[in-house]
This record gives C-alpha cells, structure tokens and sequence, in this order.
C-alpha cells in the first residue's frame, strides 16, 4: 500500500517540476510526506494554508520518519516530516544524492505512556518503563498492580516514535547501550492500533503521541528516576522541561528553501500555524522556546 | 476476393494480439523474478546465510534473523487450512450434493461474493470484534494473536476450496453415484466412499490454491496477528502473537533505504515466499494433471 502512496507522489511530484510561471494564476505543488505522528498536524497546516493561498496545493501523507526522509532523497516530495533528527547515514545518502538537507524544528510532542483505565498503576519511573520494555518485568504486580500479565505495544521499526523510544526509554538515553525490545513486544503499524488495543486489554502498556491520546486510555504520570517527581504530559510541563519523554518534530528540505517552499516554511513558525500546533495537542514553538530558524547541518 | 483476404489479415491481426498477450504474461512472470533475486541474493555476499537462520528479527540494528517469520507465516497459514478445510469442504459437498436447486443458486454467488471481500475490512472485523472477544473468551493476555490471524485467514481461504472442490465434486460422473444407490449405499454413504475419494485430486488441488491464497495474504495478518517476531512456545503456538514474512516486507519496505542490507533482506524474504508459491502452485499443477490422466483412463 505505501508503494502505491509512493508511486502516486513520485507521479504527482513531476507535475511540480514544471517551472512556475509568473501569471498569477499558477499554480504551486507542495509534496509533503513523512512521519505519522505529524500527519494529523501537517494536514491542518496544509488546510489552512491553501485556505488562505488558493494558487498553492499542498498533499499530505504518513508513512514513517524513515519513509519520508527516503523519499526525499528519492526526489519524490519536496518537505519531509520527521519525528526524530535525520541519521548521519540519511544525510550521507542526501548528500551523494548532491542535495544538501536543510532542517527546521517546527513543534515539540510528547510521549504518553498509556494503559488501560482498568489498570490500578499510575505512575511509573523510567527505570521501570524501560524494564518493562526490555522483557525484565512480566506481570503488573511486581508494579504494585493486578496479577495480570503485561502486553507491550509499540509502534512498528519504521516509525520515528519507535526509534525514540527506543533510545531515550528502552535504553535510558545510554548511546553504548545495545539492548532491543523484547522479542514479544506486539509492533502495530499505527497509532491508532496502540490506542485501540489499550483501550480494550487491562492487560496491555502501550506509547503514542500526546496529540494521539484519548479520553478512554489512562496517561501514566512519569518520574526520571526513584524518589523524583511523578509527571503527567502536558504543554506546561513538556514546556518547563520536567515531563523526560518530549521531542522536536521536524521538517527537512532537500536544499536551502526558496518560493513557496520557503513561504509555507515561514508560515509554519508563524503565530497562526502554530496555534493549531497547540490545538492537536502538540507543544508550541513559542512556549517551549526552540527558535524557528534553520538548523543547518554540517 | 478482397474481403476474405480482409478477413484473413484480421484474423491474423488478432491471433498474433492474442499470442503476444500469452508470452507477456510469461515475460513478466520471468521479469519479476530476476527483479527479485537482482534485489534479494546479494545480501548473501554480505551477510553470511547463517545470520539469517537467528531467531531475532530487528533489522535496524542488524539483527537478520528470519526465523520468526517463517514460523509465523507457517503457524498462521496451518491454522488457516485447518479451519477451511472442514468448513470449505463441507460447503462444497452441500452445494454439489445434498442442497436443493434453490439453495444452490443462493449459495453458490453468496460465497463468490465472500472472496470478494477486501481483506482490510475483514482486518476491521478482527481488531474490534474478533480479537478482543479471543482474548475475553479464553482469557488471554492479549487477542493479537495466530489465532486471531488464522481465523479470518480461513475465511479468506472458503471461497477458493469451496469453488475447486465443488468443480470436482460436479466432475465426477453421475453414473458412479447411481451405482452406489442402487447396491443400496446411502447418501452419506455414497458421499464418503464414492465421490469424494474419485474427486480427491480436485480437493487436494483446492488444498493447495487456499495455502497459496493464505500465505501470501498481508493486509489483514498485520492488522490482527500482533507483529511479535519470536517463535511461541509449542503449548502456546495458535494463542501468541506472531509476524509473518508478508506483513514483515509490507510494513518495512517503505522505510528502508534502497540497497541496503535490509532492504535486501527484505526482498529476501519475498523470493522465499515466491518458492513457498511456486512449490505450492507445483504440487496443485502435478495433482490436478494426474486426475486428468485418471479420468482419460475412465473414458476409455
């Protein structure tokens, strides 16, 4: 199915090749593709901005991180979302490719931890997050919940979340630590999947973005360590930087952006595009304090 | 004079359209072959054959191991046939032999319209019905299981055993059944011991079209299978999570980067797939020609 997406991008984008011309009616294309996680939040930016700029036409799709950033050096889209900074290998390959990525930090998620609200457990620390991830706890009781087993869910490899995840709770942030999940850790292909499960299985723990978060799951409040504070998600305390599971969300071009690229690019770290960043559940540019200016890679 | 030689350059026009279509077939048969084992084998030059028979499967950070896969695909397509089976076979014997005209008519299209079911919508079904009901009736951990994936699998599987079995069942000669009533056989009886042992190449055929049709399914495993790529217990093996090689290749091909060791691993794993077919399809080919040369012998 994502072949398919693909196809059509890289037939769609062609069309966008075609040099603008200056008559005011022309048309723009922008191709944007990339992380699940933003699909939602790139919609309504790309809604609201053809709202206002009818000459320009924006398409949207998800995928992955992953896919996105390989579809960019692929020259199939033109903006490439990104939930987790591009790999020094991506940057090689866009480089060899003789493009020269640019990247924009355009919004901070955060990572709820979620679980059924069945589940008696609260709050947990990280140590026990991740002890949980790499197989070491088995059951809810030895976390002062029922005698249930646990299911661990994640979202699949290719998503910017699960690679994430993976490096700031399985492994705690440790760069020399090689542990993976365990081997049993169900992988969904999407955050509705994790959300849907958890809200049917008392059994079940899952991960997925704050933006994606549903009245029917419990968020777990989190500590960075025994006999710190518990904190749940929110704006404020991804913003006052005491939630420990928070990232930047991205944007890549291939090359310094020009046209309307570059509008649509300045638009997005502008109040208004950042209000509905706030709206999805996200966390603003604004509060959280990132400047929206390019972050040039070496 | 000029218009049968009209006619002539017609009919020739069209017999060559006709042949050219045939051999197409063929040559993109042989075309995507060579495209996957071009992508695919030299994987081996890099990684040595034996990281992939490792029973862990994380390829972004190296691990190959296939294992898990094979095993997944195998338990689910098992469980698959094991419920189609009876309930295929059965369909096809009430449809060919015991129902009226009637119900015949209304069933024969009902379960034509059951294959033309999208597997997405019967993924759906299985991650808001079916699986949570699994895992409340037999108390599991979670409902993502083999056993989830097996039960809509065999769904998918009913149409193509019940058309094939059904075909051979209608193939086998009214004379034999009228023999059988008149030694005085019952209907199960005559059923039992005399059309279905003469249509068992056809069945076995039907056997075989269902595991090709179930292995190669995606859509639906990887919605309700759970995607854990470890090998279950024996115990445990129809209610643990598993991945399948078909859901492995569809929900990481978009990510990886083209020509690297694990997009080549994953075009891997679709040649052993398209062997799993191609032993499958040769077997159907095989059982189904031996009963034409049987009913050739009957003739004559």
């Amino acid at each position: 199915m994502f072949l398919i997406m693909l196809l059509l991008a890289a037939c769609s984008s062609q069309k966008a090749e075609v040099p603008l011309e200056p008559a005011p009616r022309a048309s723009a294309y922008i191709q944007i593709s990339g992380s699940d996680t933003m699909v939602n939040l790139a919609l309504a930016w790309a809604e609201r901005y053809q709202q206002e700029h009818p000459d320009v036409r924006i398409s949207v799709t998800g995928g992955g991180s992953g896919s996105g950033i390989s579809a960019l050096i692929n020259g199939t889209v033109d903006i490439a979302n990104a939930s987790r900074a591009i790999k020094e290998e991506e940057l090689q390959k866009a480089q060899q490719a003789g493009y020269n990525p640019q990247e924009f930090i355009v919004a901070r998620d955060a990572i709820a931890i979620i679980v059924n609200p069945q589940n008696p457990v609260t709050q947990l620390t990280m140590q026990q997050i991740s002890a949980i991830y790499r197989g070491e706890i088995n059951n809810w009781k030895e976390l002062g919940g029922e005698d249930r087993p646990i299911v661990r869910l994640s979202r699949e490899t290719n998503s910017g979340t699960h690679v994430y995840f993976l490096e700031t709770v399985v492994r705690l942030g440790n760069p020399k630590d090689k542990t993976i999940f365990s081997p049993d850790t169900l992988l969904l292909p999407s955050s509705e999947g994790i959300i849907a499960e958890v809200r049917d299985n008392p059994n079940a723990i899952g991960y997925d973005g704050l933006g994606y978060v549903v009245p029917e799951v419990k968020v777990i409040a989190i500590a960075r360590g025994r006999g710190e504070p518990f904190v749940l998600p929110s704006t404020e305390t991804v913003n006052n930087r005491s939630y420990p599971i928070a990232r930047d969300l991205y944007m890549y071009t291939r090359e310094q952006p020009k046209g309307v690229i570059k509008d649509y690019l300045d638009w997005i770290v502008s109040r208004e595009a950042q209000e509905i960043v706030v709206r999805l559940g996200f966390v603003s540019l604004e509060q959280s304090g990132v400047s929206g200016k390019t972050a040039k890679l070496d | 004079m000029l218009a049968a030689k009209r006619q002539n350059l017609t009919e020739l026009a069209i017999t060559r359209l006709i042949q050219l279509a045939g051999y197409l077939s063929i040559l993109f048969v042989g075309l995507i072959c060579i495209f996957l084992l071009k992508e695919g084998l030299p994987v081996l030059f890099d990684v040595p054959l034996v990281r992939f028979l490792q029973t862990t499967w994380y390829p972004i950070e190296g691990y190959y191991g296939i294992l898990p896969l094979l095993a997944g695909s195998l338990i689910v397509t098992f469980g698959a046939i094991l419920i189609a089976l009876p309930l295929g076979l059965g369909t096809a014997i009430f449809i060919s032999e015991v129902a009226p005209n009637w119900a015949k008519e209304v069933l024969k299209p009902l379960v034509e319209l059951l294959a033309g079911m999208p597997s997405v919508v019967l993924g759906f079904i299985g991650i808001l019905v079916l699986s949570p009901y699994l895992r409340r009736l037999l108390d599991l951990p979670t409902g993502l299981t083999a056993l989830t994936g097996s039960l809509l699998l065999g769904w998918v599987a009913i149409p193509t055993i019940v058309s094939v079995a059904e075909d051979a069942l209608n193939n086998v000669p009214p004379s034999y059944r009228q023999a059988a009533w008149a030694l005085g056989a019952t209907q199960w009886q005559t059923i039992w011991g005399i059309t279905l042992p003469a249509a068992r190449s056809g069945v076995l055929t039907a056997i075989m079209l269902a595991v090709g049709r179930v292995i190669g399914e995606t859509m639906a495993v990887m919605m309700v299978t759970g995607n854990a790529p470890y090998i279950p217990s024996f115990l445990k093996v129809f209610v643990s999570p598993i991945r399948t090689m078909t859901a492995t290749i569809a929900s990481e091909m978009g990510e990886v980067a083209k020509g690297s060791a694990h997009y080549q691993t994953l075009f891997l794993i679709g040649i052993v797939l398209f062997l799993f077919s191609l032993i499958i399809n040769i077997i159907a080919v095989t059982v189904s020609s031996r009963r034409l040369k049987r009913s050739e012998r009957l003739l004559s």
